[in-house]
C-alpha cells in the first residue's frame, strides 16, 4: 500500500473539470486508488463520489493506492495533482 | 410596467424580446416489468444514444465558447459511465422489476440532492448536471424530442435555471441577457454570460410566465433591474445607454494588446492588485502588463492554521508560472488587529491601524516570516517574482529584513534549490517612510506607494468613520505633494515607483501622476484598459493648464 497526501491549489478545488481529469488520470493503473479528506473517503476513479467529497483550494487530501501497479501510480498519480490540481 | 430584481453577474444593458425557457415536465410513469434482461439492454442503448449527442453537444461547444466551458459535455459523458450512477439504476430495474425511466428518474434526483446539500457553491451547481444527463436519459427512453425553436431577433432568455445542454443549443447571435429564478454568480448561465460578456441576472424574485413570451424588456446588469414593457421614458435611457456601452465596449477591445503610451511617447505600467489565484483569470482577461499587488494575507485569512512553507509555494509558484514572464509583485503578509486571523492570537487593540501590524508582527516573529520567504525565494525560478514589504517606518527595518533575507536565500542555496532573481521594494504608506525615502531609495530596488494608507495617516482621518466622509478629501495637496517628493527620491537613486492604491485608478489624477513620473499603476482587473485608454489620449508635452 502507498499513500501521498496533497494540498489542493486549483482555485475552484475538486470541481468538476479538475475531478474528470484526476478519474481518467486514475482510471488507467489496475491498483484501487482511494482520496480521503476530513475521515471522508470516496473512490478516485467514480466521478460523483470524487465530486461529492467536495475537496477545497487549500484542503489536504490523502491518497492511498493498493495493487500490482501501486508503485508506479504513486509517482505518476503525484506528479499529475502537481500539475493539474 | 413591470420590475423585478435580480442578483447581476455581468453588468451592461440590453433590451430584447423576452423567450421564456420552462422546462417540459413528464411525468415519468412508474410501470411493472417482467423482462429485466431487455429494460436493461433499453437502458444501455439510450445510454449510448445519449453519449452520442454529448460527443455532437462538445463539438458545437469548443467552436462556439472554447475548449474549457466546453469541458462540461465532456463530464456528462463520465457521469454516463460512473459506476455508482450505474448501479443505483441497474439494481432499482432488478430489484424492484420497475421501467429504466423510472430508475433513472429517481437516482437523478438522489444524486442531484447530494449535491444541492453541499456547502460549497461551486458543487451545488453540479446539481443541475446530474439533472441534465438524467433528463437526456429520460428524454430519450420515452422517445421525447425537445423541441428546437429559432431565434429570429434580440432576445432576453428567461428561465427557472438554464442546464448547460440548454445553454449551448441557444444561437448565441441573438441573445442579449438570461435572467433566470435561480442560481448563483457559480452557475453555468453566469458562465456563459460571462464568456459571452451580455448581461445577465441569477436569483430574480419572480414567478415566471407564459404570457411574457414575445414582451419587449430591459435587463439592467448594473442596477439588477429587469423590466418588462418599460415606459417610452424608460426604453429610451436604455437604448442611450446600450448605444453608449457598444462604443466603449469596442474601444476597450482595440486596446487589449496595445501599449500603454501617451501621445508624446511617455510609458507607464498598468499592472493589477490581486488578492489570490482565481483573480488572475481576469488580470489576463483585461490585458495587465503584470501583477502590482499581490495581498499574501488572503492565504492567511482564508486558511484556520499558519499555512505551510509548500501550500505558499505551490501558490506562488503557480501564480508566477500562469503569468508567464510578466513581473508579480508579492507583498508579504499584512494583517494586524483589524485583519484578525484566530490562529495568530493578536490581542484586541484600541487602535489597530497604527497597532501591531504587518511587518512589525513579521520582524517580532521571524518564524512566520521565514517561511514565507522561503516560499517566495523557492517560488522565484517559476517565473518573475519581485517581493514587496509593508508599513515600513525606517532604514534600520529595511537593513533587518535584507539581512534576514541574505539568510534565507543563503540556506536555500545550501539546500541546491534554485532561486530566480528577486526585485525588493517597500510600500511607502506612512508619513515617516515619505520623509527618509531619500534614505530607503539607497536600500531597495523598487516603491509601491500604498495611497489608502498614506492619505489615513497623513490626514489623520480614519476611514472607517463615515462621520469624516464630508472632510475626507483623496485629491488632498499634502497626498499629492508626498506622492510627488517619493517620485523625485526614488527616481533620484535611479529605482522605479508605483501607485499600488485607490487612487491610481482615479483618472482625474492620472495625467498628473504621469507629469511627475510615476512609473507604474497597479488598479483592479476591470480597470485596466481604462486606464490605459486615459494614457493614450494624454500628451504631456501639451503645456499645463
Amino acid at each position: 500500500m502507498k499513500k501521498f497526501e496533497y494540498i489542493i491549489t486549483e482555485p475552484v478545488g475538486i470541481h468538476a473539470r479538475p475531478a474528470g481529469m484526476l478519474v481518467k488520470a486514475a482510471s488507467v493503473y489496475k491498483s484501487s486508488i482511494m482520496i480521503e479528506k476530513d475521515g471522508k473517503t470516496a473512490d478516485v476513479k467514480r466521478l460523483m463520489a470524487l465530486m461529492a467529497l467536495g475537496v477545497k483550494c487549500d484542503e489536504k487530501a490523502t491518497f492511498t493506492i493498493e495493487g500490482t501497479d501501486e508503485d508506479i501510480a504513486v509517482v505518476e498519480l503525484e506528479a499529475f495533482c502537481k500539475e493539474n490540481l | 410596467m413591470e420590475k423585478y430584481i435580480g442578483k447581476s453577474v455581468y453588468k451592461g444593458i440590453s433590451i430584447g424580446k423576452i423567450k421564456i425557457l420552462k422546462k417540459e415536465v413528464h411525468n415519468v410513469e412508474r410501470r411493472h416489468v417482467e423482462d429485466i434482461a431487455s429494460e436493461k439492454k433499453r437502458f444501455e442503448e439510450a445510454r449510448q444514444k445519449a453519449t452520442l449527442q454529448l460527443k455532437e453537444l462538445y463539438e458545437k461547444a469548443v467552436k462556439e465558447v472554447g475548449e474549457t466551458s466546453a469541458a462540461i459535455f465532456d463530464i456528462h459523458q463520465m457521469m454516463l459511465e460512473d459506476m455508482d450512477y450505474l448501479d443505483s439504476i441497474d439494481n432499482m430495474i432488478e430489484s424492484q422489476n420497475i421501467n429504466a425511466e423510472y430508475a433513472v428518474a429517481v437516482t437523478g434526483d438522489n444524486f442531484s440532492s447530494i449535491f444541492a446539500a453541499m456547502d460549497d457553491e461551486y458543487m451545488r451547481e453540479r446539481a443541475v448536471d446530474v439533472k441534465d444527463v438524467s433528463e437526456r436519459l429520460i428524454n430519450i427512453l420515452v422517445n421525447f424530442n425537445s423541441q428546437e425553436f429559432v431565434l429570429e431577433e434580440p432576445t432576453i432568455i428567461v428561465a427557472d435555471e438554464l442546464t448547460p445542454s440548454e445553454t449551448v443549443q441557444l444561437d448565441k447571435n441573438k441573445v442579449v441577457a438570461f435572467v433566470t429564478v435561480h442560481g448563483s454568480i457559480n452557475s453555468h448561465t453566469a458562465i456563459l454570460a460571462r464568456m459571452m460578456s451580455i448581461p445577465a441576472l441569477v436569483n430574480t424574485q419572480m414567478d415566471l410566465k407564459y404570457e411574457w413570451n414575445g414582451l419587449l424588456a430591459v435587463v439592467d446588469g448594473n442596477t439588477g433591474e429587469f423590466i418588462l414593457e418599460p415606459t417610452n421614458e424608460k426604453l429610451e435611457e436604455a437604448t442611450v445607454q446600450v448605444e453608449k456601452e457598444l462604443e466603449q465596449k469596442v474601444l476597450l477591445e482595440e486596446l487589449k494588446g496595445k501599449e500603454s503610451i501617451t501621445l508624446d511617447g511617455t510609458k507607464v505600467k498598468i499592472f493589477s492588485n490581486i488578492g489570490s489565484l482565481s483573480d488572475i483569470g481576469n488580470v489576463l482577461k483585461n490585458d495587465a502588463e503584470g501583477i502590482g499587488l499581490f495581498r499574501s494575507e488572503f492565504i492567511y485569512l482564508g486558511s484556520d492554521s499558519y499555512p505551510t512553507e509548500e501550500e505558499q509555494f505551490q501558490i506562488y509558484k503557480k501564480a508566477a508560472e500562469i503569468m508567464g514572464g510578466k513581473q508579480v509583485v508579492i507583498r508579504t503578509l499584512d494583517i494586524g488587529a483589524d485583519k484578525q486571523v484566530d490562529y495568530f492570537n493578536l490581542d484586541k487593540e484600541e487602535n489597530p491601524a497604527m497597532g501591531y501590524r504587518a511587518i512589525r508582527i513579521c520582524l517580532d516573529r521571524k518564524e512566520i516570516f521565514i517561511t514565507q520567504l522561503r516560499a517566495l525565494f523557492r517560488a522565484s525560478s517559476f517565473g518573475n517574482i519581485a517581493i514587496m514589504f509593508p508599513m515600513i517606518i525606517s532604514v534600520e527595518e529595511v537593513d533587518e529584513i535584507k539581512s534576514i533575507v541574505v539568510k534565507v536565500k543563503e540556506e536555500l542555496k545550501s539546500q541546491g534549490v534554485k532561486i530566480g532573481k528577486v526585485e525588493l521594494g517597500i510600500m511607502i504608506e506612512t508619513p515617516a517612510a515619505v520623509m527618509i525615502s531619500d534614505l530607503l531609495a539607497q536600500k531597495v530596488d523598487f516603491f509601491s506607494i500604498g495611497t489608502n494608507d498614506l492619505t489615513q495617516y497623513t490626514l489623520a482621518i480614519d476611514r472607517q468613520n463615515q462621520k469624516l466622509d464630508n472632510i475626507y478629501n483623496p485629491h488632498h495637496q499634502a497626498v499629492l505633494r508626498m506622492i510627488e517628493l517619493v517620485v523625485q527620491n526614488a527616481h533620484k537613486n535611479g529605482i522605479w515607483v508605483g501607485i499600488c492604491g485607490e487612487l491610481g485608478a482615479d483618472l482625474e489624477l492620472t495625467e498628473q501622476f504621469l507629469r511627475i513620473g510615476i512609473d507604474e499603476l497597479s488598479v483592479a482587473p476591470v480597470f485596466v484598459l481604462k486606464l490605459r485608454e486615459k494614457v493614450r489620449v494624454l500628451n504631456l508635452k501639451d503645456s499645463k493648464e
